[in-house]
């Protein structure tokens, strides 16, 4: 069993995580656990009005507050204002962004950093906090991205329009398309903002080292920030180290810069060392949210179950600032018509700037709201139609070498099909109810989820691998584990490539300093891209080493190995040598052990805006998700009897692993179907805490029956598709589908909370 | 104001000055410098900061410092190390039942209080034993696994 004939040892099997021994035994040090000598503590003022101006700021008695150290403004941020391409390298129009550090001239939201204060304790910062004085003058606001679109609207920032971007696709004449449709079923669906509530909020710690570097260790997916750090400070970007430990959950939250910034403004002014940790408030009145959407749906199907028309209006509601708006926008824009072949299109998308708490990457990243608005809308034709729901699917879905309406034709591998045949499978006949009152309902939903960046971006991620004297194996790359297993993977793909076992790899990350650029932990990118480059910087090794062995042992290249420790000969199993040994040879005959290699990622030119035509996503992950349902019709109560979840993964690179994305982004999507919503007034979000923003727990939810495809078809190492965000992308339609399933009624609004359900049961 | 208190630490006995205001979770961290107990919310809503405290679990964010005088106190660290870990650590592993780890060490000692009350409970049993603690990453099944497989371990 071996890399050489794709019998693979370790790939492709259930193991234990690389990381999980660490965990278990409570031995990680996560960004709020690092404790500096003398370190200061520092906090936040926020803002308390979601629109405001800003008339003055008096720190003076704050300042006078024994054991404080320093309180910083807007004024004494060496650039406050930087314009940003978000999270990117390459410079595109339309893509940019305003990236303000503190408040100043308008406060845009409800929570937003007016100031910061560090001092010796915890305390003391937050005696000082009370002592600020700001002096703010309130302004009307806007609220809602409709109201914000309408001439004479307030103005949420500085320029003369609260439109920040649209998009369109168009295919075929539209309007023909609806003069050939049977049926026409046109629906309003809207989903609200909601957050990402991982368990670590955001937090970190910064110091200044001994050469000068400002360094920042924080709960991050984006150690790449750095160069932004660099540019608020004023400082070369060489100057400025990120380092990333263990991330506890991000989900997207973590992409954008959180703590950063502060704690680097900090030891600039004092050049001593501090730390700071988000309270859960904080953390949900301040960091990016997943946007809300409402999306206009227009649907002609002829009497036999062809989609011949689409037509799509999505208003996307980004909050106070732009962040990642345009880029989710524009994912939404392509993923609109989901896995469907439908003759003519026509989607026009916007995103607005309203008074909200800014919007931002969420797992899914655009294409879940759009999810839950094509896969609800499927079954609305199919029930206009008197069709089944997944035989309505199988008419349309898109196969291999179709061609998505942006022109853009799948090379890769689509399974959609076969997933959701086999959900329908597996969810079963419907359980039968024994009560009056207790309403049973079936429902699916499939989608299509791009994994690594959008092809525009030119994306390259960079990997170092090593074997050490005794064999042992060392990867430096700078990815940031976020939990779904980014280092366990690198660590199997080097195991399995240079015929090692798992325990014997140890993998450095996450560190601007020492590890090779791995790009951000985002777009399920990194065991497509830093999968890629580790499998390239082994291989290399492997070839070197296999060279060497053939000399050595007077034999054909062909004819070798590395397998368990060792180099083997596979005609003749005594000539084996242990791997150690052959290294020892290629040590001192300079054989080189060692390679930084790069996977670039195939590249494309900009997408024609004015037609919405061309290659945006590389390639895209397929699944389904089946759920059924209990629902209660005095209480409005949905319970979730049976959930199945069906995905093409290409390759799994660890089974349990995969297992786990799969049920974990399963549950994700479920809160966003049954009760997960920022509830505001007037900007200010009602529901800032754990026990009224209601996450699933283990008593909400039923267990998850997993099915895998693996048509190694994806582009990643060994054939292997993303799956961080395409496990949870069908989640919540799936629950609709099933309730509405259940009560012959419609719902076209997120969460689908017993109150809508009761509502729409008494409509 | 501050007091001091005594505490049997993962079996070791522990002196710490603490504010009479002051939660026994930030006194573990703080003062006690026992880092894999984790501050979710601080608010008793997640989870992340459970400890055995007199062999109850206990959200430690909810607990003056000072109510823990005399107490015992265990952690995760104090359920097993590396060369000797415990059936629950073990069945964590090897069910894939940690992603990120954030909630980890709260869950186990949860669990562990679980399978003290009830040394075999069903699926659904474990799912109530264990709701007061969120996990944002594994959508619990693993974590279900992980305790049945200990549980059976213990049993057998």
């Amino acid at each position: 069993m071996s890399f050489k004939d794709k019998n693979f040892r370790i790939v492709g099997k259930p193991m234990p995580r690389h990381d999980a021994w660490e965990k278990v035994l409570g031995n990680v040090s996560y960004a709020g656990d690092h404790e500096i000598p003398g370190m200061l503590h520092v906090k936040v003022l926020r803002s308390e009005y979601a629109a405001a101006r800003l008339i003055a700021i008096d720190t003076s008695a704050a300042l006078a507050v024994k054991g404080v150290e320093t309180v910083l403004t807007a004024e004494d941020v060496p650039n406050n204002e930087t314009v940003t391409k978000f999270g990117q390298t390459h410079t595109v129009g339309g893509f940019e962004g305003l990236y303000r550090v503190l408040a100043e001239k308008k406060v845009r939201f409800f929570g937003e950093a007016v100031a910061i204060v560090a001092a010796k304790s915890p305390e003391i910062c937050d005696e000082a906090l009370k002592l600020i004085r700001v002096e703010y003058e309130p302004l009307e606001g806007v609220f809602d991205p409709a109201e914000a679109l309408k001439p004479g609207a307030y103005l949420v920032g500085e320029d003369d329009s609260n439109l920040i971007c649209q998009y369109k696709v168009r295919k075929g004449d539209i309007g023909a398309g609806f003069a050939k449709a049977d049926v026409i079923v046109e629906n309003t669906y809207r989903v609200p903002q909601v957050d990402h509530a991982y368990l670590e909020t955001e937090c970190g710690s910064a110091w200044l080292a001994e050469d000068g570097v400002l360094t920042i260790r924080a709960s991050t997916q984006v150690i790449e920030h750095f160069r932004g750090i660099a540019e608020v400070l004023g400082l070369p970007q060489n100057k400025v180290r990120v380092i990333a430990p263990m991330v506890g959950g991000g989900f997207g939250g973590k992409e954008d810069i959180t703590v950063e910034t502060f704690l680097a403004l900090v030891v600039f002014k004092t050049s001593k060392p501090c730390t700071m940790t988000w309270t859960r408030e904080e953390s949900l009145l301040s960091h990016g949210k997943r946007h809300a959407y409402t999306m206009k749906y227009k649907t002609g199907a002829s009497s036999d179950g062809k989609l011949v028309a689409l037509e799509v209006d999505i208003l996307s509601d980004a909050g106070a600032y732009v962040y990642l708006s345009p880029w989710i926008l524009l994912y939404s824009t392509v993923k609109a018509t989901g896995p469907y072949n439908i003759e003519t299109v026509k989607v026009d998308a916007r995103t607005v700037l309203t008074n909200n708490i800014f919007a931002s990457a969420n797992r899914g990243f655009g294409g879940v709201q759009v999810c839950f608005a094509y896969e609800r809308q499927m079954d609305e034709v199919a029930k206009a139609l008197g069709m089944d729901p997944l035989e309505l699917r199988r008419k349309n879905f898109l196969h291999q070498g179709d061609a998505l309406a942006t022109g853009r034709v799948l090379e890769h591998a689509v399974e959609t099909e076969q997933t959701a045949i086999n959900v329908r499978k597996m969810l079963g006949e419907k359980t039968v109810s024994d009560k009056a009152n207790i309403l049973i309902g079936q429902g699916i939903a499939s989608s299509m989820m791009s994994y690594g960046r959008m092809t525009f971006l030119h994306d390259t991620s960079r990997s170092y691998v090593s074997i050490e004297l005794d064999g042992s194996v060392t990867i430096r790359c700078g990815v940031q584990d976020i939990g779904c297993g980014q280092k366990s993977s690198l660590a199997s793909i080097a195991a399995e490539v240079l015929g090692v076992e798992l325990t014997d790899v140890t993998v450095y990350f996450g560190d601007t300093a020492l590890t090779p650029l791995a790009g951000t932990t985002t777009a399920t990118r990194q065991l497509y891209m830093s999968g890629n480059a580790t499998l390239k910087a082994a291989q290399y090794i492997r070839d070197n080493l296999l060279n060497k062995g053939a000399e050595v042992l007077k034999v054909a290249v062909e004819d070798l190995d590395l397998a368990d420790n060792k180099l083997v000969v596979d005609s003749d199993p005594s000539l084996a040598m242990p791997l150690a040994e052959l290294v020892k040879i290629c040590a001192s005959d300079g054989v080189e052990l060692f390679n930084l290699a790069q996977f670039n990622a195939p590249a494309r030119e900009f997408m024609d805006f004015t037609t919405g035509q061309g290659q945006v996503f590389a390639d895209f992950t397929f699944g389904s998700h089946g759920i059924e349902v209990a629902v209660d019709t005095d209480t409005g109560k949905a319970e979730v009897l049976k959930y199945v979840s069906s995905y093409d993964v290409g390759q799994a690179l660890n089974t349990l692993s995969a297992e786990g994305q799969i049920e974990g982004g399963a549950i994700y999507g479920l809160g966003y179907g049954m009760t997960e919503e920022i509830l505001y007034e007037k900007g200010r979000a009602l529901n800032a805490n754990l026990a009224t923003y209601l996450i699933p727990t283990a008593m909400d939810v039923p267990d998850i029956e997993v099915d895998m495809i693996e048509s190694h078809g994806g582009i990643g190492p060994f054939g292997a598709k993303g799956l961080g965000e395409p496990s949870s992308v069908p989640s919540a339609p799936a629950f609709v589908n099933a309730v509405c399933n259940a009560i012959g009624k419609s719902l076209s609004e997120l969460p689908a909370t017993p109150e809508r359900i009761l509502r729409a049961l008494k409509n | 104001m501050t007091m001091n208190i005594e505490i049997k630490f993962n079996g070791q006995t522990k002196s710490l000055t603490v504010k009479t205001t002051q939660s026994l979770l930030s006194a573990l961290r703080e003062d006690a410098k026992a880092k894999e107990v984790k501050d979710g919310c601080s608010e008793g809503d997640c989870g992340a900061c459970t400890i055995l405290m007199d062999g109850k679990a206990v959200n430690s964010c909810l607990v003056l410092a000072p109510a823990a005088d005399g107490c015992e106190i265990v952690t995760v660290k104090g359920l097993g190390d590396a060369s000797n870990p415990s059936t629950l650590q073990r069945g964590f592993v090897t069910s894939g039942a940690i992603q990120c780890g954030f909630c980890t060490a709260g869950m186990v000692v949860s669990a562990k209080a679980l399978l003290d009350t009830n040394p075999n409970p069903s699926r659904a049993e474990i799912r109530e034993g264990l709701a007061g603690n969120l996990c944002r990453c594994t959508g619990y099944q693993k974590i279900i696994d992980a305790v049945e497989c200990a549980a059976q371990k213990n049993n057998s």
